[in-house]
């Protein structure tokens, strides 16, 4: 019987002793983070001609820093631009960073010793937001999924048997979906195949970039709950990236708020949606359409458009949207700091940081 | 924009010496000893101690090629075996004559091609669409060289018209503007034209009809432009894709009339090159080619920056 | 078995209809319906099994020459479409040319779509450095009029059919890299292939099984429109001389050897040409109905 199938099998008591820390792959026990990414950076260069003195760069990702632990899902939202999906590919190695490191489980990725990025990439996989151009248009729709497997060493046979489990794990019945086309069926199934390729390799980590942003709100909400179901059966760790905060409230443990490729703050959800720390957290929080009529403001809490990844402010980058902004903001960078020493929550503000000089300091309460 | 001419010049730099790298490497395409494929067969051993010293084919081939294009950049391109002169001597008349040949052939082709192209593209999906794309696919298929022998089989073997071959009545090397020597221009002439003249009929025909699709020239008949006025914009619109259409037509013409020239024995580059295969006379072989080829990179950029002037929205990288 | 996870709503099993046309069967039917298409499907055929079957199908020896028998106008007793300069039967010579210049059109096309659109999906998908490598390259070589580039390379090489092949070959190599190298480009960027590419596939995998199915239509379209360049450039060379050397029989080369007759005999002397006109019609009637018939995405 297949791995998964033994999964499967709802004779086995769930969650609380199946623990991703389990897994014949893991190394470091149930405390080390899956994922620790640090200082993680990419810079584009714009085209210019070879007559342009000064090549442009788009700071997509600017030194980033942060952790997965086993079994949590961890959200990242942020404005467009903010470098959200790009951090995606840079953990997956789709795009190769200009610094930083990235560890899996303890083992560094890339680089001479440690894992290998083939490696990796059997373990992290990534579910794309556009369901259809994510399927190879030749393909149907199970040699599409097993072709994962395959490409690793899975013989023919077993990798197609695989995909049809998968299928019906994601609910489309083989027997019907299996020698379909991507363009034979609709935008919340096209998702589910994606989601059921992602597993087709048994990751560890799955890393969803705004894999429901673009269905409609109904099959969106089928859709999460398929994942939830599937996160808690498979003992999945997530990343899910999005810019519906929403729909990251209710699917993460963690929340990690990113802003023209830096972090500003990072926490446990509850927390993060409750108080949050930092003005651009609560602006964008503010900011979302509520049935409440209690909550009516008439100034939108977040001013002006983002600006040029191209040329950040200086210092700290919200500066030029930031109600509370200070001198000091614009001199120096603000690091991202934990508000109390167990280290749950941190964010990167000089509001926050006693003795910055900033002329506002608000003290966690 | 200079920028721009720059960038394209620097680009096809490369180009141009790698056709030269090409063309250097014909000889040695050659089977059998490179030096015989430059020697005249009953040369002396003085000769080809000489031309050996002049090729220095026992150097290794980088040297070689510098050693050659060090001499082809002041023009000399050696000696033709045949005639025993000068091989420059020998392509730049010809080179003339195959260009008076194509200048016809432009003259007659171009507005030709244009025109059916422009009434296809203007009547869009009616009937009359339809026959001038087929003519337009039979331009294309037909083989050119064929159709001069069958224009040669009516007009001057059952019509006697027109001359079946040569530049001129005497078979002189020289060049006047009466109607003796233009009617032998005429066959070759017409025969060269029908397959740029079809190419650039298809392509005008599609350009037309996408503009004209286009929103804006909707706007301009509920305008109530007269019609010369809104061919006038559709023309200005058109232009630049047509124009690198037809300098690429233009460009070809010159390298590939080759078969042309043959059938009418016009004593053009094709024709040089043409004996000049027969008679192995690799020199002018390479010279030839070699000139030929460095034209038709040098109208392609010609093409390429006037494109860019006339359409600042196309930059090609 | 495995089970399914309970989902909310049963979106899984939305009813889908049955009918399941895959890409290239629509393909074939669209093909099938194209008046144009079919004609010259069915000419092509006849030449294709004229020249295959030619030893049942032509008359006469094409090689028997005779001097009494030369130049015989078309309908002449028991020589259909007469005799050529040396007395040899035109039909059969031109049936037995199908072979030389079918081959000669359609071998070199194959190769380059082959060598071409290889060299093109690699650089396309490689990218960087290997991508300027092999455009480059290929840029040296489109930096030519084709006809001068058949010429030169089979002049260097020395008459014979198999020079003309090698020949025309690397002709029509570099417009087929183009292409290929322009599509690939186009679908490497396509999500699918960064998902592929995802998992950790190798690379000749993944321009296998993912990028060759998506670009092979439009390098087949592309190259089913060279063939009828091919024949044609083909016919040109044997018609210099360079390719396919007399006494064989092969259009380009007749028309050639018929030039002397054309005062005398001017119809015999055009007849090979008619043969390399509809054949090279015929392909280019077939490629455009190829392109409209796969253009209609389904």
């Amino acid at each position: 019987m297949s791995a998964i199938a033994d999964l499967l099998n709802t004779e086995k008591p769930f969650a609380q002793d199946a623990h991703p820390a389990l897994d014949p792959r893991d190394r470091g026990g149930p405390l080390q983070p899956l994922l620790k990414v640090e200082g993680l950076t990419k810079h584009f260069a714009l085209k210019g001609g070879p007559f342009d003195r000064k090549r442009q760069v788009v700071r997509a990702v600017d030194g980033i820093d942060f952790t997965v632990a086993k079994g949590e899902t961890l959200g990242i939202v942020g404005e467009s631009g903010c470098g959200k999906s790009t951090t995606a590919r840079l953990l997956m190695h789709l795009v190769k960073p200009d610094a930083g490191t990235i560890v899996l489980d303890g083992d560094p990725v890339g680089g001479v010793r440690g894992v290998t990025i083939a490696e990796m990439r059997r373990q992290v996989q990534m579910v794309f937001q556009d369901s259809y151009a994510s399927l190879n248009p030749r393909m149907p729709l199970a040699d599409g999924i097993a072709f994962g497997p395959r490409a690793n060493g899975v013989r023919s046979l077993e990798a197609r048997t695989r995909a049809h489990e998968l299928l019906s794990l994601v609910g489309l019945a083989p027997e019907r979906f299996a020698e379909r086309y991507p363009h034979e069926i609709s935008g919340g199934q096209r998702q589910r195949v994606n989601i059921a390729r992602a597993l087709a390799m048994h990751p560890r980590l799955v890393i969803l970039d705004e894999a429901v942003s673009a269905l409609d709100k109904s099959v969106e909400a089928q859709t999460l709950n398929l994942l939830i179901a599937l996160r808690a059966r498979l003992r999945l760790t997530c990343i899910f990236i999005s810019h519906d905060l929403n729909v990251v409230q209710f699917i993460s443990d963690r929340v990690l708020v990113m802003y023209l490729g830096k972090v500003v703050e990072v926490g446990p959800v509850d927390r993060l949606y409750a108080k949050p720390a930092h003005p651009y957290t609560a602006a964008l929080l503010a900011s979302r359409p509520s049935m409440d009529p209690r909550r009516r403001v008439t100034k939108p809490p977040l001013q002006g458009d983002p600006p040029n990844p191209i040329n950040p402010p200086s210092g700290c980058r919200f500066r030029t949207r930031c109600p509370i902004a200070s001198a000091v903001c614009a001199e120096r960078e603000p690091v991202l700091l934990s508000l109390e020493p167990n280290g749950g929550h941190a964010v990167a503000c000089h509001a926050r940081i006693p003795g910055s000089g900033h002329i506002n300091p608000v003290h966690a309460a | 924009m200079l920028s721009y001419i720059v960038r394209r010049v620097t680009y096809a730099l490369p180009i141009a010496i790698g056709v030269t790298i090409l063309c250097f490497l014909l000889i040695h395409l050659a089977p059998g000893d490179p030096l015989s494929a430059v020697l005249p067969d009953n040369a002396s051993p003085e000769m080809r101690r000489q031309l050996a010293a002049l090729y220095a084919f026992d150097q290794p081939l980088p040297v070689q090629y510098f050693i050659w294009l060090k001499r082809i950049l002041v023009g000399d391109f050696g000696i033709s075996i045949q005639s025993r002169r000068p091989v420059i001597g020998e392509i730049l008349p010809a080179i003339q004559n195959t260009f008076i040949l194509a200048t016809a052939a432009v003259a007659i082709g171009f507005p030709i091609g244009i025109l059916l192209g422009a009434i296809a593209g203007f009547v869009n999906g009616t009937a009359l669409d339809r026959v001038v794309t087929s003519i337009a696919v039979t331009g294309v298929s037909v083989p050119h060289y064929w159709l001069g022998m069958v224009l040669v089989v009516v007009f001057a073997v059952n019509l006697n018209m027109l001359p079946a071959m040569g530049m001129s009545p005497s078979g002189s090397g020289n060049y006047a503007l009466n109607w003796e020597h233009l009617q032998h221009i005429i066959l070759p002439a017409i025969t060269l034209a029908v397959i740029p003249a079809a190419i650039i009929a298809r392509s005008v025909r599609g350009t037309v009809a996408d503009i004209r699709q286009r929103e804006f020239v909707g706007t301009l008949y509920s305008k109530g432009l007269r019609p010369s006025r809104i061919l006038l914009h559709v023309a200005k619109n058109a232009g630049p894709t047509v124009l690198a259409v037809a300098g690429l037509q233009l460009a070809q013409l010159l390298g590939g009339s080759i078969l042309v020239e043959t059938v009418f024995s016009w004593p053009g580059s094709g024709f040089l090159l043409n004996s000049a295969i027969f008679t192995r006379d690799l020199p002018i072989l390479q010279g030839t080619i070699l000139i030929l080829a460095l034209l038709f990179v040098m109208i392609n950029l010609l093409v390429d920056v006037m494109q860019t002037m006339l359409d600042p929205r196309i930059k090609r990288s | 078995m495995s089970q399914s996870i309970a989902i909310s709503a049963g979106a899984a099993t939305s009813a889908q209809p049955a009918r399941r046309l895959t890409y290239w069967a629509g393909v074939r039917r669209r093909l099938r319906h194209d008046p144009t298409t079919v004609i010259c499907c069915v000419i092509l055929l006849v030449i294709l099994l004229a020249a295959i079957f030619a030893p049942l199908v032509a008359p006469h020896d094409p090689f028997r020459t005779s001097m009494i028998r030369r130049l015989l106008p078309p309908g002449s007793p028991n020589f259909l479409l007469g005799t050529d300069e040396l007395g040899r039967d035109m039909l059969s010579r031109l049936i037995y040319g199908g072979r030389i210049s079918l081959v000669m059109g359609l071998m070199p096309v194959g190769l380059a779509t082959l060598i071409g659109g290889a060299l093109g999906i690699l650089a396309g998908y490689l990218g960087g450095g290997w991508n300027m490598l092999i455009m480059r390259v290929m840029d040296v070589f489109y930096a030519f009029p084709s006809v001068l580039l058949a010429v030169a390379i089979s002049g260097a090489l020395g008459a014979g059919p198999g020079n003309g092949l090698i020949a025309l070959t690397l002709v029509f190599i570099a417009p087929m890299a183009r292409v290929s190298e322009s599509v690939t480009t186009q679908v490497r960027n396509e999500d699918f292939v960064e998902a592929a590419r995802a998992t950790g596939a190798a690379a000749w995998r993944i321009m296998l099984e993912h990028i060759l199915p998506n670009v092979l239509g439009p390098i087949l379209i592309y190259s089913s429109s060279l063939i009828s360049v091919s024949i044609v450039l083909a016919s040109g060379l044997s018609f210099l001389g360079l390719g396919v050397a007399p006494p064989n029989p092969e259009w380009g080369l007749m028309l050639n050897t018929l030039r002397q007759a054309i005062y005398i005999a001017p119809i015999n002397a055009v007849l090979p040409g008619v043969m390399i006109f509809t054949t090279s019609m015929c392909f280019n009637l077939m490629s455009d109905g190829l392109r409209s018939a796969m253009d209609v995405k389904s």
